[in-house]
Parts: C-alpha cells; structure tokens; sequence
C-alpha cells in the first residue's frame, strides 16, 4: 500500500476511525502559545535600524527595531515592561517570516 | 476591383489573420507542449461548427511603438460553435501574438463574446493562455480585465461558465476563472498565481518554482482552484464535454435528458458498504449502485476529498451529489469541504439540478488550525447553500449523522424534502462512545470495573439514540429503507418533486458567509 491509499486513525468525539489522512492534514502545525517574550518577524524584511540594547529595560511601547518590508518601514514595539535579553539581529540581517528577533526577560 | 478580386482578397486577408502571431511563434507554442488557440477551439467543438468573429478587430495603442505593430485578432479568437449539437459561446487567448497580451480590444472581443453568450443563453467557455495584461497600454488594459469580471458576475447563475487553463495565467488575469463555475487545468502547462516565483523571492526570500507555486496539481490538489485536472489537453477536452453532457444550457433549461439506464450490475451496495460505523468505504461506489449506468462525474475530486460532490443521471434526469466520504479523514466537515459543498449546492441550485445528499460523518474536524482558519465562517455556507436551496432536495443518512454534522448536511431542518434513513443510520449528538464518556463520567469512574461500567453505557446508549428510529419518530426521517431500496425511493421522490416550487422572502439577495 502506498501512504497516500495507507488506512490511518482519525479520533473524533473519543471514536476511533479508519480513514485515510490527506496531505493537508499531514502538514498542519499544531498550535503552539505565542510568547511575548519572544519578538519574531510577523513579515520577512531587512533590519535597518537596531534600538535594543541587552540588559537595558524597555517600557511596553518603546521602539525595539525597525523592519523594512514591502518598502514599508515598520516599528517593532516592545509588547510589555521588560529588561532586554538576547538581540538576535544586527542592522543590514535579512529576516525570514517568523524568526526570532529579541528575547526579553 | 471586380467582386471576385474582393472575394479573394477577403480569404487572403481571413487567412492572413488566422495565423495568429506566424509559423515561427506556432512553432515555438508547439515545442512548448501546447496547441493553438484555433485548433484547441476546432479539438473542443463538434464539426465544422466553428464560425469565428472580430477577425479583424485592431488595437487603438499609439504608445511605446505599438502603433506600427499589427496584432493578428488581437491576441485572442472569439465565435460561436456547438458542442453535442447545442450552441456554445467560446473564446481562446492566442499566445502566439504578443503573447495572448490582454489589451483593450482583446478585452473588448471577449466581453462581446460574453454578452452574446447571455443574451444567447449558452455557456460559456474561455480558454486562458496569456502572459497578462498588456503593459504599453497601461489603466486600458486594467479596464479590460475589470469589465470582464463585471460580465463573469452578471453571467454568474444564468450561463454556466467554463475556464480552461492553457497556458499561464497570472496576476489580475486569476480572477475570471476564479468567477466562473468550473476551471480545468493540464498537467505541465496551467499555470496560475497571483504574484510569481520571482516576486516571491525578492519579497520573501522563498525560491519555488512556477509549477510548485501554482501548476496544474496544486490546483487541484491544494488551491481547490481548479475543478477538473487532466494529464493533456487532449483529455481536457474529453472532460469538458463529459460535463458540458450533465449541465443545462442555461438557468430556465433543464439539462438535456439521457435514456434511463439501470445502474451496473457489478456495484451493490451490499458489497461496498460496511456496517461498522468506524469502517472506511468509497462513497463514489455508493454513488455508482445508485445512478443510471453507474455513470458519475466527480467535481473538485482531488481536493478536500473528505466530501464528493458531482453529477449522475437518475432516470436520465441530472442529479447534483454532496456525499461525505469516509475513506477519508473520516468524511468530517472542515473548512475546505464546507467551501466545497456549498459552492456545488450553489451551482445545483441555480441551474435547477436536484440534490441528493447521501450522509456518514462523524461530525467537524477538531483542531485549533480549522478553529484559526475559520471553520466556524466556512461551516455556515454549507448550511446557507442547503437552506437557500429550493431545488428539489433528497437526503439519505447512511451511517453516522452526529451532532452540527447531521444539521448541516441537508437535515429536514434545513428544508430538506425527503429524508430517508438506512437501518444503519445513527443520527445523535455524537458516538456513543463519546456520548458515554459525557453523560455517565461519573458513574464510569465509581465503577469497580470502569470498563466493563463504560461498555454498559455504550450499549445503553447505542440501543437507545443509534439508530433511525428516534428521527424517525418525530418525523425528521420519512422513511427508513433497506439500502437496496434506495434507488427506487429517490427516483419515487424526484419524480414527485418534479414540479416542486418553493417561494423565499423577497430580497435584493442574502448575505451569505462568503
């Protein structure tokens, strides 16, 4: 049998079911809680300005970094009051969709 | 000059133009694995039935040099031709002159071609080939593109409307065949995106390529762009005039009548239907133990497959099928199968096809993925489309038909007709495992021997709900029937409802969850 014809187990409402799963459902991503802790690129861009400095402490609202996306140059804001972790990126970084900017503590 | 002199030189001009872009653009169209737009038109159509229009149509761009280049029909053919006899409207983008470029006469030859096909009240078939709009010629081709959305959407239910992928078709160009009723794709050479590869990647930094992003197979595959994908253009063809065989002309004319056939002796239902609720079956072959010469048309059949939706004849007669598909993920409702459900029922129903809904669904998908993409938002057309319906609706729970699930699916609740019922049919709230679990929580965890404590409640509970009876008691279920009397009740049924007519609230239109 192929994977594609391969009889799976689907559990809905506690039944137990043979079926088939499609590739879809094979690739979906489980769901994971989002960080505030955590600033990741919501858009793939080039950083063009850097104001975070580690160990310095941000109010939620100061301005961490600045993305530049689509032409469009966008403020990264601190989500919350917090102490700068790590800063992942330097100016001229190309950043992928999702990848980790800055760790706050 | 002599009448004879113009006659001859009207059919050397004819022939002139209908060589499109010349030998060596053919050549090139040819090497790329793809045909003409005339002898696409000339494969599709019966006979000599062809008459082509606006041969000599030209552009009016002064710009950027167009003004000393002469484009054979602009890039496009247009004209009337018939398939099994009846007359059909059709354009074909000619990518051999200026790369079937879409510019305001070409634009203009198509909406023509369109208002004749409403006016005309035949479908509409347009074949796409085109590098996209024709940039000398700036906002005017942009109007082109935008009045022929305009007439997709006024034609939308009154023609049905074909689109036929040979070719790229990129940007704003996407959206004719995204209005009309069914698109086709060919292994290799559709191509379909909106922004391309190379966008992509200045953008994003993602390399992929234009077969990966949107190819033939991802459209019928994951985009459910597309409804019907074949391997060559060849088969294209065959597989429009299959459908073209099943849909009427247009919204006041029922599809032309086939002689009855009885379904194939080799498919009964006995043998491809297992009575254990948790079993997977192909639902299509139910469909085949149903329909005259178990003949059935698979519409969308690669994407979202956990639901069939497609055309058979009973009693010659076109019937529309919505069937969940327990071969696979267990032929629940998601966000993909909703939005395919409801845009077949849409169609059914504007075209005044009967709908036959045969029911087995555990119910919705979990998942905080289908929860994020809107399951809730999709889910709700599927009950809009069934209950806006007033085409005569016939529904056959087979097995499962749990909770929203047995709602959704065409319910006597949402207006359904006809409701019948195999034995097998366990229409509740959920399982009656998961109804156990809920219910008697605490009774199984006191239990000395919880187990043995859980089978008693799930043997309670499957006596009591899973089964017809309690539906049927009520009146939600008109009938319970032996599956092999199946075919017999739904024809009984369509026959009675052949004059049906049901009268909704005036409105301008509803509002459904788009």
């Amino acid at each position: 049998m192929s994977d594609k014809t391969k009889s799976h187990k689907l559990i809905i409402d506690d039944e137990v079911y043979e079926t088939r799963l499609t590739e879809k459902y094979k690739k979906r991503k489980p769901w994971v809680p989002v960080n505030p802790r955590r600033i990741l690129a919501v858009i793939p861009g080039v950083i063009i300005e850097v104001s975070a400095k580690e160990g310095r402490s941000v109010k939620r609202g100061d301005s961490l970094l600045v993305v530049e996306a689509m032409k469009m140059k966008n403020d990264i804001f601190a989500p919350l009051d917090a102490k700068i972790g790590k800063v992942h990126v330097q100016v001229g970084d190309i950043t992928k969709k999702s990848q980790l900017l800055i760790e706050l503590v | 000059m002599s009448l004879i002199r113009k006659i001859l030189d009207l059919f050397s001009k004819r022939s002139k133009a209908s060589t499109g872009g010349g030998e060596k653009a053919i050549a090139k169209q040819l090497k790329q694995g793809k045909w003409t737009a005339r002898d696409r038109i000339t494969y599709l159509l019966d006979d000599g039935s062809f008459r082509e229009y606006d041969l000599f149509v030209e552009h009016k761009c002064h710009d950027f040099g167009m003004d000393k280049k002469q484009l054979p029909g602009d890039g496009v053919v247009t004209g009337i031709g018939k398939i099994s006899g009846h007359p059909i409207c059709i354009y074909a983008q000619d990518f051999t002159v200026a790369g079937g470029s879409l510019g305001l006469a070409h634009a203009r030859k198509i909406t023509k071609i369109m208002d004749h096909a409403l006016k005309l009240g035949v479908p509409l078939i347009g074949i796409n080939d085109s590098g996209g709009a024709r940039i000398q010629e700036g906002v005017n081709a942009l109007a082109g593109y935008g009045e022929i959305f305009f007439r997709n959407t006024n034609a939308s239910g009154v023609i049905p409307q074909i689109s036929v992928i040979l070719g790229p078709c990129a940007g704003g160009a996407v959206y004719s065949p995204a209005l009309t009723d069914f698109v086709f794709v060919v292994e290799k050479v559709s191509k379909m995106f909106i922004t391309g590869p190379e966008v992509i990647k200045t953008v994003l930094g993602e390399e992929i390529s234009m077969e990966e992003l949107g190819g033939a197979r991802v459209q019928a595959e994951v985009t459910g762009n597309a409804h019907f994908y074949a391997e060559t253009e060849e088969e294209c063809f065959q597989q429009i005039n299959r459908l073209v065989s099943f849909i009427p002309w247009n919204n006041r004319k029922k599809a032309t009548p086939f002689p009855t056939k009885e379904p194939d002796a080799k498919y009964k239902i006995a043998d491809v239907f297992p009575e254990l609720a948790t079993k997977p079956y192909d639902v299509r072959d139910v469909i085949r133990c149903l329909v005259d010469d178990s003949d059935f048309l698979d519409v969308q059949s690669a994407w979202a497959a956990n639901i069939v939706t497609g055309f058979g004849r009973m009693s010659g007669q076109t019937v529309g099928f919505v069937a969940n598909q327990p071969l696979v993920l267990a032929g629940v409702l998601d966000v993909d199968s909703s939005d395919k459900a409801a845009r077949f029922i849409r169609f059914c129903d504007a075209f005044s096809i009967p709908l036959i809904t045969l029911e087995d669904l555990p119910g919705y998908l979990p998942g905080a993925d289908q929860e994020h993409a809107g399951v809730i938002r999709h889910g709700a057309k599927v009950l809009y489309a069934y209950s806006e319906a007033t085409v005569p609706k016939l529904t056959v729970i087979m097995r499962k038909a749990y909770g929203g699930g047995y709602i959704a699916m065409c319910s006597r609740h949402l207006g359904a007709d006809f409701v019948f019922a195999w034995p097998s049919a366990e229409i509740a709230v959920m399982g009656p495992l998961g109804a156990a679990n809920i219910i008697f929580r605490r009774e199984i965890a006191e239990a000395e021997d919880p187990e043995a404590m859980r089978q008693e409640k799930v043997d309670e509970y499957t006596e009591k709900f899973a089964n017809p009876y309690v539906a049927a008691a009520a009146g939600y279920v008109d009938a319970v029937i032996s599956p092999e009397e199946t075919r017999d009740f739904l024809l009984h049924a369509l026959e009675a409802s052949s004059h049906k007519t049901e009268q909704r609230p005036e409105k301008k239109h509803g509002i459904p969850p788009f």
